[in-house]
């Protein structure tokens, strides 16, 4: 099948997703309210409360929520074929993520702009925030063990990015001096940035870097996950306008540039897919599509992580409460269009099925390198760029949105140990530096007791980390279902979508300890045992939570 | 396009890229701002807490200036009264 049709189709349904679903959640559901006076305005602080132009806002959330993850997770997903992903991926979007999004930064606007995490402890119970809180804190470690081991990958794969992504912070650096301490206008660093990152892009394609195949007995890919764990380490704890602000923009630059080749390739190109549609060959030791689709991808369909941004710092910048729909739902379209280009490129960009074949030989192998692969092919087709650049660019892509996850991962890990610091008077944990090595100790240890140590089976992780967002996603709608119920209005739209996907993390947990008993990775299994324990926790307070706001709401 | 259309866009876009630099982090980095103006204050007014500052010979001109940001300060901190003793704000 050409890969213009699914496009077409999940663009075209995205996009009626948008105007006619949302448009019912905002005037039915939501009821939001063109009058309501938002936090922005009345807590007006020049700080963290604005209000922001709803353009402005979109972009942040955006990119705030598209990175690696949506890339890796349908990468590996296309296993199973790529309808599945496809599916799961426009449905997730539509009536999942959209919902969610959106939702987060209504529930957070109509209560002074807090967080979701502090609304858990009021809408839903004292409990129910420190499960919160820990969830929080697992998909922090997770989230930085596997995009360490997924760079490592991708600098091994595609030596020609080490340069370039590298150099990318170092141009972030200087416009963060040039803009923050020199108070040079924006657009001018922007357009010389963007055209020096892409001219290293051009520099790294000649000149490739590798590591010593062994050094000091560790391989080529965990020497990269302990390079790129120093760097987290140093730049979490730089200012953040030095380098995460800088970093961050130019991330929100290369997404629009790559997610508009890709889809400008696809369409120019029209490759064929040439991955089943069904895979009804799966390689030996796949898990099951049912439930563990759901967990892989996470990220593209539905996310928990998307909720905190938006409770974080959007909702707090939303000029009118009418904007949430605009920001909220459309920030998590292109998100979901960014998960379906991945579907394409790792499932048209290939030249035979053998080929494809080949490349999805076991389940969890594919990621960063496959997209990078599969992407720079239909990217060279479409237009007139080499196949070698339109690599290192997608390669570079990826890392740079990986790496600033890293460095903001480390950063909110540190905070949290700091917070338990001073909850639990213990001075040494209040340490800035103390904290962040703690925090880099417990993400290290994670991405090499996951297996990173060979540089293979490091991502056997993902589906964990998949199973985790998607508890704090069941958080989240738990959060918006009861405020629902307290308001009597319908719940059901927020109230399936959570059910859902909360089983599905939950059988998704147990396959995979059954999975990870038996090919003896005892230390992920216990990881997965937190899991599940955290799982039942949320049914649990799920389940008395509602029964109770319900009693309540019909008895009054 | 007239040139004053394409001037209009251009200054729409540098709105843009402005506001989409700043929105994310205003609120860090106007805290990180404030820590350091706060630090900036304890020295000035050190030499009243006990501490001793070499510096405030040449830093007593800038109290005047500094009062109102010191009023703000010590009302964050949870203070109702100025803390220092030789000091009295409000």
């Amino acid at each position: 099948m050409p890969a213009i049709v699914p496009a077409l189709i999940g663009i075209t349904l995205i996009a009626l997703g948008y105007f006619f679903y949302s448009k019912f959640i905002a005037e039915k559901i939501y009821q939001l309210d063109p009058e309501f006076e938002t936090p922005a305005h009345a807590l007006r602080d020049d700080i963290d409360f604005i209000p922001t132009n709803r353009v402005v806002l979109w972009g942040h959330h955006f990119t705030a929520v598209a990175g690696a993850a949506p890339i890796i997770g349908p990468a590996i997903a296309v296993i199973w074929g790529w309808l599945p992903a496809f599916i799961w991926v426009i449905a997730g979007t539509i009536f999942f993520a959209g919902v969610h999004d959106f939702g987060a930064v209504w529930a957070s606007v109509r209560n002074e702009g807090r967080s979701i995490g502090s609304l858990t402890g009021d809408v839903v119970s004292h409990r129910a925030r420190t499960l919160f809180l820990i969830v929080i804190f697992f998909l922090l470690m997770m989230v930085n063990a596997v995009f360490a081991v997924s760079i490592s990958n991708a600098f091994v794969a595609t030596p020609s990015s080490v340069i370039p992504a590298w150099s990318a912070i170092a141009v972030a650096l200087v416009i963060g001096v040039l803009i923050y301490r020199m108070g040079v206008p924006i657009l001018w660093p922007t357009i010389i940035g963007t055209i020096i990152l892409y001219a290293v892009i051009y520099l790294g394609d000649q000149v490739p870097v590798s590591l010593p195949e062994t050094f000091m007995g560790l391989g080529a890919a965990p020497q990269w996950i302990i390079i790129l764990f120093v760097y987290a380490t140093i730049a979490s704890l730089l200012p953040v306008w030095l380098l995460l602000q800088p970093r961050d923009y130019i991330n929100g630059i290369q997404l629009i540039i790559g997610l508009g080749l890709l889809f400008g390739a696809v369409f120019a190109a029209n490759p064929d897919i040439v991955a089943p549609m069904y895979n009804t060959a799966v390689p030996e030791g796949t898990p099951p599509l049912l439930p563990l689709l759901f967990v892989t991808i996470a990220c593209g369909a539905l996310s928990g992580f998307h909720g905190l941004v938006a409770s974080g710092t959007t909702s707090k910048q939303l000029d009118k409460e009418t904007d949430a729909r605009f920001v909220g739902y459309l920030g998590s379209s292109g998100e979901g269009l960014l998960a379906l280009v991945t579907i394409l490129a790792v499932s048209a960009g290939f030249a035979s099925l053998g080929e494809w074949q080949t490349t999805y030989a076991e389940f969890g192998l594919t990621g960063i390198p496959t997209f990078v692969e599969g992407g720079s092919q239909i990217v060279s087709d479409g237009t007139p760029l080499s196949k070698e650049f339109a690599a290192t660019l997608l390669a570079v892509m990826a890392v740079l949105f990986a790496g600033t996850t890293m460095d903001a991962g480390v950063r909110l890990q540190r905070y949290i140990i700091q917070e338990w610091g001073t909850i639990y008077k213990i001075p040494v944990l209040q340490n800035g530096y103390i904290a962040t090595f703690g925090a880099v100790a417990a993400c290290l240890a994670l991405a090499f007791g996951a297996g990173g140590r060979s540089g293979q089976g490091g991502m056997a992780i993902w589906p964990l980390f998949g199973t985790t967002n998607q508890l704090l996603a069941g958080l989240t709608l738990l959060v918006l279902s009861v405020m629902l119920v307290k308001l009597k209005r319908r719940y059901i739209f927020t109230m399936v979508p959570m059910v859902f996907v909360t089983t599905m993390s939950f059988f998704a947990a147990l396959y995979q300890l059954w999975d990870l008993f038996n090919s003896g990775s005892y230390f992920l299994m216990a990881l997965d045992l937190v899991v599940i324990v955290l799982a039942i926790f949320v049914i649990l307070e799920s389940g008395s939570a509602f029964t109770r706001e319900k009693r309540a709401a019909e008895a009054s | 396009m007239k040139w004053a259309g394409i001037k209009k866009k251009l200054r729409w876009l540098a709105y843009l890229a402005t506001e989409a630099y700043n929105a994310p982090y205003r609120g860090a980095v106007a805290r990180a701002k404030r820590e350091q103006d706060d630090l900036f204050m304890l020295l000035i007014f050190s030499e009243m807490m006990g501490v001793p500052n070499p510096a405030t010979y040449y830093t007593l001109e800038l109290q005047p200036i500094m009062l109102e940001k010191f009023h703000e300060w010590h009302k964050r901190a949870g203070m109702e009264h100025s803390p220092l003793d030789d000091f009295r704000c409000c």
